[in-house]
C-alpha cells in the first residue's frame, strides 16, 4: 500500500488534498510528505533542544549566562561547574538516599505483589473478588489523604529521622497497581500448569516460587520500571519524611538546592540537573523499549 | 482440583503480607484521616474535636475554591491537549512514519521518564526573565516582541505550566494510544481502501471508531493523573505569584505543613479523595466494555 494516509495526522482540514496517481504522483507524494518531515523536525526539535540548552548552560560562567544569549555556546568551557555542582547540591548523600529508598521499596514490592497477584487470581477462595477490588481501590487514592496519619504515626513512635517510613509507604502505595497488573499477567497462564506441579508432590506456595515467579519474569520486570519511575521521582513524601538535609532524596536536595543557592549560581546549578537527567537518559537508553511497554501497560492496566 | 487451587495454607502465606502492609499503610490511613476531618490541630499542638467546623470553613473559604477551580482548569486542558495531541502523534507514528518511527518514538518518549523537579526547574530558566531573559524570552525580543514576566504573573504562569506538562507527557501518550491503534486489523484498513475510503473518510469512518476504547483509556488515565497534580507546580511555581497557580494538592500540603492545621488539611484532602473517587467510578463503568486491556 501506498502512503494514503500519510497527512492525516498533520494536515490542516482545509488544505487542498492531491490526488494519488497520474503523472505527478511521485512528485504529489514528495510534497505530502513536507508536512510530516516538518512535524518530525519540529518534534525532535522541542524535545531535545531544552536538553541541549540546559547542557550548554551547564559549563558557562555567571557572568557569561547573565550577559550573553543563552544559546550561545560558552564563551570558556567551565567543566568545574560539574564539580561545584555536585558538592553543593549534596548530589553524593541525596543520590544514595534515594537508593536506599528505592531499591528496597522495589524489591518488596515486586514481591508481595507478585504473590498476592497470585493468591488472587490462581487461587481459589471466598472473597478474592471483594479484596482484589480493595487493592484496586488504592489506585485512586491521592497521596495527600493519607500523608497526614503517617506523618502522625512515624512523628509519635518516633521513626521521622530515619527513611524506613518511606521505604514503606512507597512500598504499599505501589501495591495496588502491581497486586491488579500481576493478576493479570496470572490470567494469561493456564491453572493446569500450577495443579501439575501439585501432582508432582509441590504445595501451592512452593508453585508459586517455583513456576509462578519464574514465569512472571517479564511482567516483573515491566512493574518494577514502572514502580522505579514512580518511586525515583516522587516529591510529595520525600518532602514530608525526608525534609532533613541528611535525609534529602535527589528531587528534594535538588529543590532545596535551587532554592538556596540555584538562583544565583547559574552554572553549577544547571550542572546539578544535568547530573540528575543525565543518570535517568542513560538508564533510558539502555532499555527504552522496555521502559515505553512498561509504562504503557501500567497505564491501560491501571 | 479445586482443593489444590483452594490451598489455605498457601493462600494465607502469600496474601497475608500484601494484605497487611496495604491495610496498615493505605486503608488505615484513610480512614484515620476521615477521623481528623472533625478535629483541628497537629501532633505537635495536640489535637481538639471541632465536629462539623472544618466543612463549614471548607465550603466558606474561597482560596479552596480557588484551588479548586485551578484544578478542574488544569486537569480538562492538559487532558484534552494530552490525549489530542497524543492521538496526532500516534496517527504520525502509525500511518506516515510506520517501521521508521522507533527513533521518532525513542526521542519524543525521552521527557516521560525525566524527574519532575529537574524538568521544572530547567522550565524556570527557559521562561526566566529577570535578571536576564531566558530563551524563551530572547527568542521573543529576536522577533521584535517585548519579554514577559512568565512567572510573574497567574495566567502566564498557568500557560508555563500547561506547556511543560503537556511537553513531559505527550510521547507517553503518543505511545500509549500508538499501542491501541496497532491493535487495529490491517485487513480492515485494506478493505475499507479497497471500497474508496482514503485520507479524511478513512480516518473518520474506520480509524476513528476503531480507537475509541484507547482514547477513552487515556482520556480516564489522564484525567486521574492530573486531578492529582502536585511535582511539576510546587518545583515549577511553587503556587504563586500569590496562590494563583496553587492546585488543591499544594494548598492541603501548604494548610497542613505550613500552618500546622492537620484537621483542616484532611478535610482538603477529603475533597480531593472525591474527586478521585467520582472519576474511578467512570473508569469502573468503562471498564466492562473496554477492550483494549
Amino acid at each position: 500500500m501506498t502512503a494514503t494516509l500519510d497527512t492525516v495526522a498533520v494536515r490542516s482540514p482545509r488544505a487542498p488534498r492531491l490526488r494519488p496517481g497520474g503523472a505527478g504522483a511521485a512528485a504529489a507524494r514528495g510534497l505530502r510528505r513536507i508536512p510530516a518531515l516538518l512535524t518530525i523536525a519540529f518534534l525532535i526539535l522541542i524535545t531535545a533542544y531544552p536538553l541541549f540548552w540546559m547542557f550548554i548552560n551547564s559549563l558557562k560562567s555567571n557572568s557569561d549566562f547573565l550577559n550573553n544569549p543563552s544559546y550561545a555556546l560558552p564563551e570558556s568551557w567551565r567543566w568545574d561547574n560539574y564539580v561545584t555542582g555536585w558538592e553543593t547540591a549534596n548530589l553524593s548523600t541525596t543520590i544514595v538516599n534515594s537508593v536506599i529508598v528505592t531499591f528496597p521499596s522495589l524489591v518488596l514490592l515486586v514481591v508481595l505483589g507478585t504473590a498476592a497477584g497470585y493468591a488472587l487470581e490462581v487461587l481459589v477462595f471466598r472473597g478474592r473478588a471483594t479484596i482484589l477490588l480493595l487493592f484496586l481501590a488504592g489506585i485512586m487514592i491521592p497521596g495527600q489523604m493519607i500523608v497526614l496519619p503517617l506523618f502522625t504515626a512515624a512523628f509519635t513512635i518516633g521513626a521521622t529521622g530515619s527513611l524506613l517510613p518511606l521505604i514503606l509507604i512507597y512500598t504499599a502505595s505501589g501495591l495496588p497497581l502491581t497486586v491488579f497488573m500481576m493478576a493479570t499477567y496470572f490470567r494469561a497462564i493456564p491453572r493446569e500448569i500450577f495443579e501439575a506441579a501439585t501432582i508432582d508432590g509441590a504445595s501451592m506456595v512452593r508453585a508459586f516460587f517455583a513456576i509462578g515467579m519464574p514465569m512472571m519474569r517479564n511482567a516483573i520486570l515491566t512493574v518494577a520500571i514502572v514502580q522505579f519511575f514512580q518511586i525515583w521521582n516522587d516529591l510529595l513524601f520525600a518532602l514530608i519524611f525526608a525534609g532533613q538535609r541528611r535525609l534529602n532524596t535527589i528531587q528534594v536536595g535538588l529543590l532545596n538546592f535551587s532554592g538556596e543557592y540555584g538562583s544565583t549560581n547559574y552554572g553549577p546549578l544547571f550542572a546539578a540537573i544535568c547530573i540528575t537527567v543525565g543518570g535517568i537518559l542513560l538508564l533510558y537508553l539502555f532499555l527504552n523499549q522496555r521502559i515505553m511497554k512498561g509504562l504503557a501497560a501500567g497505564a491501560v492496566k491501571g | 482440583m479445586k482443593s489444590v487451587l483452594g490451598d489455605r495454607k498457601a493462600i494465607i502465606l502469600l496474601l497475608t503480607p500484601a494484605l497487611l502492609v496495604y491495610t496498615v499503610i493505605m486503608l488505615a490511613p484513610v480512614v484515620w484521616s476521615l477521623g481528623l476531618t472533625f478535629f483541628s490541630g497537629s501532633p505537635l499542638m495536640g489535637f481538639e474535636f471541632s465536629g462539623l467546623a472544618n466543612f463549614e470553613r471548607l465550603i466558606a473559604d474561597s482560596a479552596v475554591w480557588d484551588a479548586f477551580w485551578f484544578t478542574v482548569r488544569y486537569a480538562v486542558l492538559v487532558t484534552l491537549l494530552q490525549v489530542v495531541l497524543g492521538y496526532g502523534l500516534a496517527l504520525l507514528y502509525n500511518f506516515v512514519l510506520r517501521k521508521s518511527s522507533v527513533l521518532v518514538r525513542t526521542l519524543v518518549f525521552f521527557p516521560v521518564v525525566l524527574p519532575t523537579v529537574a524538568v521544572s526547574l530547567l522550565y524556570q530558566k527557559i521562561f526566566q526573565s529577570a535578571p536576564s531573559d531566558g530563551f524563551v524570552n530572547e527568542l521573543l525580543v529576536n522577533v521584535g516582541l517585548d519579554s514577559v514576566d512568565w512567572l510573574g504573573a497567574g495566567t502566564t504562569a498557568f500557560v508555563v505550566i500547561v506547556i511543560m506538562d503537556v511537553w513531559r507527557s505527550i510521547g507517553f501518550y503518543g505511545i500509549l494510544i500508538f499501542s491501541g491503534l496497532l491493535d487495529i486489523p490491517d485487513e480492515i484498513i485494506e478493505s475499507a481502501r479497497l471500497d474508496g475510503a482514503r485520507g479524511v473518510s478513512l480516518f473518520r469512518h474506520i480509524v476513528l471508531p476503531m480507537s475509541l476504547p484507547i482514547l477513552f483509556a487515556s482520556f480516564i488515565f489522564s484525567i486521574n493523573g492530573t486531578i492529582k497534580v502536585f511535582d511539576s507546580v510546587f518545583a515549577l511555581t511553587g503556587g504563586g505569584p500569590g496562590s494563583s497557580t496553587t492546585p488543591l494538592t499544594l494548598y492541603m500540603y501548604r494548610t497542613a505543613f505550613q500552618y500546622s492545621d492537620y484537621g483542616y488539611g484532611s478535610t482538603i484532602a477529603l475533597l480531593l479523595t472525591v474527586m478521585c473517587l467520582v472519576i474511578t467510578l467512570f473508569i469502573f463503568r468503562s471498564s466492562r466494555r473496554d477492550i483494549t486491556v
